[in-house]
Formats: structure tokens, C-alpha cells, sequence
């Protein structure tokens, strides 16, 4: 932990010193040079509490606390067609530590599975011919914590109409993971020569075997500007996954009061439909408005909902109120805890996976004053994010971000 | 009873369709002022990425907001 910190006080020092070098020359139209084009650094707390801890079969704290720090570049320069390319490289690192996660053995006080850090690399290339404005693009991404690593590979394109109001995107998206089978301690099978099953669990040494999970993803999305004030998105993905879709520490105790591991289908088919509308109200106020409605195959129908408010105080000073609503229903699978059967194929006593509500509302507050954010020039926004989340079946999380973009 | 209520959601979603294709009329480069303002951006804010995340991992449904779909990490 202390060292993540260290190397988020160093990443912080050392892109301010990167600009102390010599300014690049703005005049040059069309530039052939690598450039820079923004920096991001992105960091947040968020800490949650509830009582449906999946690990321990439905019941039990859902304590945990994580700390997440993101950072991005984007580079660009103009070929000889003056078509723009673009590279953007980012790496996150979250730390987080979970109490439900250190039941994995019931008998352990604070055992290895109590915390761990997620670190994902990720590059991505666009090229967009300005002229023609099309723009085609690919990435790959990275994602290792100590009982999932994932590859990814997306490529998309994109192409404006005649009048350029409006853009039509497709993305297609690939993850390719492996799901550490770490087991809840007493379904371990006890190993000839050991004492116990919990005497093989809780070191990072031991060898589990791992199961391979795949998302396919084809994303659609078209803009519009309807007019001089209002411009509309419409979303779609179209998700498939197979493979080992539970998660392996996941208890489930039936009526009988035996435990089982969570048993969940092997196929999982997604449609999220989503539109966004953002309007700009006056000069002073914008309305950002969202829907989204989702079903999968699995049973689960959710309807999500948020409008955000952002109120200009000055030109370069914003506070951002925002409402979100979401609703889901059940999964077919799902049951609380000691309610499943060995009559059933398939169980789970995820509460993420149950019918619930929950409301989230905060603010946050964007500063973009032109000589830069407390006069460094080349801080160009500041933006801190609060929100309070809760669902109707006592679970609350608190998350706060900042974001600092350089330019 | 049912089937009315969905016919009247599908009404109305062809109708708001239809109303924002009619209303649309061309913006010129030099009247994107205010579309062009950085709070008039189309996608989720980078600020919301974390709350994006922490979402995907405590709900069911994800996807259709730019962001993760459920591949990547160990969330559902």
C-alpha cells in the first residue's frame, strides 16, 4: 500500500517537472511531429458497507474499502495524407481490501484473499480522416489481479454524415479471461499428507487451477446535433460471454444446510439499449439526461435512469448536482440464503444478482480557468466528484473522485 | 392487458424518435458554441469512470454507457 502511494506522489511530481521542458510550437498546422495532446490522472476512494455478502452465501458483511488511481496520455500527429493519428496509453492500479473476500476461509482472522491490487495497462491507435470524417481505430488492455488476468483487443470505426450533426460508431470487443479457482476453504478437498483444507489456502504459492471465461462485444452508437442546443445518443451492445461465468469462493447453503460453490450457466446473452441527451438550457445551465434498459437471458429486465445538472457560476467554474435511479429484477438462478435445493441446476445467493432498487445522487464541482488551476499553466481542469449510493436492501457505498486533466 | 401497455411504450418510444428526427435542423461549425461546450460531452465524464466501475461490479445490468460490459475483471 505504502508503496502504491509512493509511486502515485512520484507519478504526480514527475509530470510536473515533464513540463518544465520547452514549450511546443502551436503555430504549426498540421503537424507531423508526435505530439502531446492531454494527460489525465484520475483517483478515488470508495468504501462500501452491507449485510448480503455473497461470499458467505447471502449473509455477512459486504465491508470494503478501494483506491483506485488511473492515468492516460494522448499523443497525436498528422500523416502525409493529413489524416490524424492518435495514441492513447493508460494504466490503472486499484487497490482494495474486503472483508467478505477474507471469509474465503471462515476461520482465518486476516488472510491473504483480505486484499488485493488490480493493475490494467491499455494502448489504443485512431487514425481519422478529417476530410472524409471517418475514423478507424484498435486497442489492447491488460488486467491482472492475483485470481483473474484478462487480454483484450478492440477495434472500431466511425463515420459522420454529409453535414457532420451526425456520427455513427461501431466497436467490437474482445476479453479472453482466466478465473483463478480459488475455493471457499471447506470445499477444498483435503490432500493426502495435509492436516486440513485450510492448511493448502490463503498463501499466493499454491497452484490453482484456473477456467477460462470470453465476452464478445459489438457496440453501436449513433449522435445527432438536433439543433443548436440539444444532441441525442443512442447505445446499443449486443454482449455474449461463455465460459466459468460464477465466481469460485461464492458459497450457497441449501434448506438442508450443506454448502455448495455458486453454479451459474456457462452462456450469458446482454442487451443494454441506452439513450443520452444533453441540453443546454439558457446560458448557464445543462441538462444531462440518460436511460438505459437491459435485459440478458439469465431473467434479469433493469431500467436505469440519471439526469445530471451541471450550473456554469462562472465561465470557468461548474457544480454538477446529479440523480441516478436504477431498478432490476432477479435472475432465475438466485435464491436467498438456506432457499436452494439439490433440486436445482443452477444457484447463486448474489445479491448483486437479486431484485433490488437504488438510488445514487451527489455534486461535483469543474474548474477550467484559463490561466490554469491555481495558476499552473498547464493544469487545465480540476474536477472532484462526490456520490452516496444506496440500494433498498441495506447495502451503502460512499465514492469520491478527482481528476485532474493537463494540456 | 399487457400487450396494450407494451404498444403504448412502443407508441411512444416511435413517437419521441420521430419527434427528434423532425426537430432536427442543421447546425453550421461556427453555431457549435454551446454543443462544442465540455459539459455538452456525449460520453460519461472521466470522474465517472470509478462510478462506472464500482456499478458494473454491485448490479447486473452494464453496457450501453461507453464503458465495461462485464469481460475484464471479476464482476458479473
Amino acid at each position: 500500500m505504502k508503496k502504491i502511494c509512493l509511486s502515485i506522489i512520484g507519478l504526480y511530481i514527475g509530470f510536473f517537472a515533464g513540463f518544465a521542458q520547452e514549450k511546443t510550437d502551436s503555430s504549426k498546422y498540421k503537424n507531423h511531429q508526435l505530439t502531446f495532446d492531454e494527460a489525465n490522472i484520475v483517483s478515488s476512494y470508495y468504501h462500501q458497507n452491507g449485510d448480503h455478502s455473497a461470499v458467505t452465501g447471502g449473509i455477512g458483511t459486504e465491508k470494503l474499502t478501494d483506491i483506485s488511481n488511473s492515468f492516460d496520455v494522448k499523443f497525436y500527429r498528422y500523416d502525409q495524407l493529413f489524416r490524424k493519428h492518435t495514441w492513447n496509453f493508460e494504466v490503472g492500479i486499484d487497490h482494495y481490501t474486503s472483508a467478505s473476500s477474507d471469509l474465503i476461509d471462515l476461520k482465518a482472522n486476516s488472510s491473504a484473499s483480505h486484499a488485493d491490487t488490480r493493475i490494467y495497462p491499455s494502448v489504443n491507435w485512431t487514425r481519422e480522416n478529417e476530410k472524409k470524417g471517418t475514423t478507424i481505430g484498435a486497442g489492447v488492455s491488460y488486467s491482472h489481479e492475483f485470481d483473474y488476468q484478462s487480454y483484450s483487443a478492440n477495434i472500431n470505426f466511425a463515420a459522420k454524415t454529409k453535414n457532420r450533426n451526425g456520427e455513427f460508431s461501431a466497436r467490437f470487443q474482445s476479453f479472453f479471461d482466466q478465473v483463478k479457482l480459488v475455493l471457499p476453504t471447506e470445499l477444498i478437498p483435503v490432500v493426502a499428507g495435509t492436516t486440513s483444507a485450510s492448511s493448502t489456502s490463503g498463501g499466493h504459492h499454491v497452484n490453482y487451477p484456473s477456467s477460462s471465461r470470453n465476452t464478445f462485444d459489438l457496440a453501436l452508437s449513433y449522435s445527432q446535433e438536433v439543433n443548436k442546443r440539444l444532441q441525442v445518443m443512442f447505445l446499443s451492445d449486443l454482449v455474449l460471454q461463455n465460459g466459468y461465468l460464477s465466481l469460485p469462493f461464492h458459497r450457497v447453503y441449501f434448506t438442508d444446510g450443506s454448502v455448495h460453490q455458486e453454479n451459474l450457466p456457462s452462456t450469458r446473452f446482454k442487451l443494454p439499449l441506452g439513450l443520452r441527451a444533453n441540453y443546454f438550457l439558457g446560458d448557464k445551465i445543462i441538462l444531462r439526461a440518460y436511460y438505459r434498459f437491459y435485459t440478458d437471458n439469465w431473467g434479469l429486465t433493469a431500467h436505469t435512469a440519471s439526469l445530471e445538472m451541471p450550473v456554469k457560476i462562472t465561465p470557468f467554474v461548474s457544480v454538477s448536482p446529479f440523480y441516478r435511479y436504477y431498478i432490476q429484477t432477479a435472475i432465475k438462478y438466485f435464491a436467498p440464503y438456506q432457499e436452494h435445493t439439490a433440486a436445482d441446476g443452477y444457484y447463486t445467493s448474489n445479491y448483486d444478482l437479486s431484485a433490488f432498487n437504488s438510488n445514487f445522487f451527489g455534486a461535483g464541482i469543474r474548474l477550467t480557468p484559463p490561466k490554469g488551476v491555481f495558476g499552473i499553466e498547464h493544469l487545465n481542469m480540476l474536477e472532484l466528484r462526490y456520490g452516496h449510493y444506496t440500494k433498498n436492501i441495506n447495502m451503502q457505498s460512499n465514492i469520491i473522485t478527482l481528476n485532474l486533466k493537463f494540456k | 392487458m399487457s400487450i396494450k401497455k407494451n404498444q403504448v411504450k412502443q407508441l411512444g418510444v416511435v413517437a419521441a424518435l420521430t419527434a427528434i428526427a423532425v426537430s432536427c435542423t442543421p447546425v453550421k461549425e461556427y453555431q457549435k458554441n454551446r454543443l462544442n461546450d465540455g459539459e455538452m460531452t456525449l460520453g460519461a465524464r472521466k470522474a465517472e469512470k470509478t462510478e462506472n466501475s464500482f456499478q458494473t461490479y454491485r448490479e447486473g445490468a452494464s453496457g450501453a454507457n461507453g464503458g465495461k460490459t462485464g469481460g475484464g475483471c471479476g464482476c458479473n
